[in-house]
C-alpha cells in the first residue's frame, strides 16, 4: 500500500497539473455562472410574464437535467447542429450554464426575503433598473445568500469531475489515468478525494469570511 | 410667476387599490418652507398620499407639480420613463416609518450613496456635506457604524440625514415616529422640529399631536381618503370646524389621558 502511494507520488506532476484544471475550470465557471446569475434572476423577479417565464423554464429545466448528461449533449449533441466546441470550451459553458440556473434560484430565493422598504427607498432616492439592482438589491442578496452560493461553488467543483468523459485533463482524469496504467485504484482516488477535500477547505474560509462581512451588517 | 413660492400643489389626485378608493380628489399646496402635517385615522390614506407625490404609487387621476414641472407624466402627456421620473425623484427626499437604510452600508455611505451615483455630483464635496449632516443630526462619531448597529432614533436621523443629502426641494415623512419606542421619539422630533425652522419645506404624516400643534405651518386633516379640513394648527386643535375631526382630536386627547400616544 505504502509503495502504491509512492506510485502516485512519483505521478505528482500529473496529480498537480489535474487539480490546478479542477481549480481554474471551476473558479471560471462559477464566477461566470454567478455573473449569469445576476441576469437571470431580475428576469425571473419581472414583472412580464414571458420574461419571468422564460427565465422559470430554463431554470427549472437546468435542475431537472443530470449534469452527466447535459455535458453529453454540449459535447456530443452541439456537433449535429454545426457547433463544434472543444472539450475545455464545452466543459466551461456545460459548467456555466448549468449552475447558472442554481445560482439564479438562489439568488431569487434570497431576494423574495429581503424587506421591502430599502428597495423602495432606492427607487424614492431615484434609483432604477441595472442601477437598482446593482447598488441597492444585489449587494444584500450576496451577503446573506454567501453561504448557499458557497455551497454551489463547491458543487460546481464537484461537478467538474464529470467532465472527465469528455477527455478534460482534471483532477479525475489525472487519477483515472494514473490508476490505469499502475493499477493503484485506491492510492491514485483517495489522493485525488484529499486533493478535492483540499479545494472546499478554500471555499469553505472564503464563505466563512463573507459570514464575518455580513454578521457585521445584520 | 404666481407658482413662483408654490413647492408642491397636488391637484385632484385620487387612487383606488381594487374596490378601495383610497384617495379622492385630494388637493392641497404647499409654499416653500412650510410645514404640512398630515393627520388623519389610520387607513386614511395618508401614507398612500405621500406614496403618490413621488409615484411610489401612480396616482389613477390628478396631477402633481414639483415647482410647477409635472411629476410623473411628461409634456405630451404620456407616462415618464424611469430616467426623468428618477431624475425628478431626487427632488423629493423621503424619509421612511422603517427606516428603509440600505443594511449593506455604512451610515456615511448611506448618505453619499445616492448623491454620487445617481445625481452623479463629485465624491469629495458630498462628503463633506454628508459629515456636516451628520453632525447636524448628532451622529458624526457613528458615521462608519453600519444601520443594524443603531437604536431606532439613531437610524430614523440617518434616515432624515440621508434625506437631506439630496438637497431636495422638498421633504416627505412617512410616520417617522411611529415604529420608534416612546423614549426615542424626542430625539427625532427635535431634529425634525430644527428642519422646521430653517425654513425646509416639509409634509409629514404623523401621529404626534404635540408636534403637530407647535411646528406645522398648516394642518391637513385626512379622512377616508378625502381633505376634510386645513387649516392653521392653533385653530385646528383648538376649534375643529368639523365633527369628524373634532372626535379624531377627542380620541388622541383620550389616549394621551391614559398615558398612551
Amino acid at each position: 500500500m505504502i509503495h502504491d502511494f509512492g506510485v502516485v507520488w512519483s505521478e505528482r506532476a500529473l496529480l498537480l497539473s489535474g487539480l490546478a484544471n479542477t481549480a481554474i475550470l471551476s473558479t471560471l465557471s462559477a464566477i461566470a455562472a454567478l455573473l449569469l446569475g445576476f441576469i437571470v434572476t431580475p428576469a425571473l423577479m419581472s414583472k412580464q410574464p414571458a420574461v419571468a417565464g422564460a427565465a422559470r423554464v430554463f431554470v427549472d429545466g437546468m435542475r431537472c437535467v443530470p449534469f452527466l448528461l447535459f455535458a453529453y449533449i454540449v459535447y456530443y449533441g452541439f456537433p449535429s447542429f454545426g457547433v463544434r466546441l472543444d472539450n475545455w470550451t464545452s466543459g466551461l459553458a456545460a459548467l456555466t450554464i448549468y449552475n447558472a440556473a442554481y445560482m439564479a434560484e438562489i439568488l431569487r430565493g434570497a431576494w423574495v426575503v429581503q424587506p421591502r422598504e430599502p428597495i423602495e427607498a432606492g427607487v424614492a432616492f431615484g434609483f432604477s433598473e441595472i442601477g437598482l439592482f446593482r447598488r441597492i438589491i444585489l449587494p444584500p442578496l450576496l451577503l446573506s445568500a454567501g453561504p448557499v452560493i458557497g455551497n454551489q461553488m463547491i458543487q460546481i467543483i464537484k461537478d467538474s469531475a464529470f467532465l472527465t468523459i469528455i477527455a478534460l485533463p482534471e483532477l479525475t482524469h489525472a487519477a483515472s489515468s494514473i490508476q490505469s496504467r499502475h493499477y493503484v485504484p485506491f492510492a491514485a482516488f483517495i489522493t485525488a478525494v484529499f486533493l478535492y477535500w483540499g479545494l472546499c477547505l478554500v471555499i469553505e474560509a472564503g464563505v466563512s469570511s463573507i459570514g464575518r462581512v455580513a454578521e457585521a451588517r445584520r | 410667476m404666481a407658482q413662483f413660492n408654490k413647492v408642491l400643489d397636488v391637484a385632484g389626485v385620487s387612487k383606488r387599490f381594487g374596490d378601495v378608493e383610497v384617495l379622492s380628489d385630494v388637493s392641497f399646496q404647499v409654499d416653500k418652507g412650510e410645514t404640512v402635517c398630515v393627520l388623519g385615522p389610520s387607513g386614511s390614506g395618508k401614507s398612500t398620499l405621500l406614496r403618490c407625490i413621488n409615484w411610489l404609487e401612480r396616482p389613477d387621476a390628478g396631477q402633481i407639480y414639483l415647482n410647477g414641472e409635472r411629476v410623473g407624466i411628461n409634456g405630451a402627456s404620456i407616462v415618464m420613463g424611469d430616467r426623468d421620473l428618477s431624475k425628478i425623484r431626487t427632488r423629493i427626499g423621503m424619509v421612511f416609518q422603517h427606516f428603509a437604510l440600505w443594511p449593506h452600508l455604512t451610515v456615511l455611505q448611506n448618505l453619499m450613496e445616492a448623491p454620487v451615483q445617481v445625481q452623479r455630483r463629485p465624491k469629495a464635496e458630498v462628503r463633506d456635506e454628508a459629515l456636516a449632516l451628520l453632525s447636524k443630526v448628532g451622529l458624526s462619531e457613528k458615521r462608519d457604524a453600519f444601520p443594524a448597529r443603531l437604536s431606532g432614533g439613531q437610524k430614523q436621523r440617518v434616515g432624515i440625514a440621508r434625506a437631506l443629502a439630496m438637497r431636495p426641494d422638498v421633504l416627505l415623512f412617512d410616520e417617522p415616529t411611529s415604529a420608534l419606542d416612546p423614549e426615542l421619539v424626542g430625539e427625532v422630533l427635535v431634529v425634525m422640529r430644527d428642519l422646521a425652522r430653517e425654513g425646509m419645506t416639509m409634509v409629514i404624516v404623523t401621529h404626534e399631536m404635540g408636534f403637530a400643534r407647535e411646528a406645522a405651518t398648516r394642518v391637513l386633516f385626512l379622512d377616508r381618503g378625502r381633505v376634510v379640513e386645513t387649516g392653521s394648527p392653533d385653530r385646528f386643535f383648538s376649534n375643529a370646524e368639523t365633527e369628524r375631526a373634532r372626535q379624531f382630536l377627542q380620541r388622541y386627547a383620550g389616549d394621551t389621558a391614559n398615558g398612551r400616544r
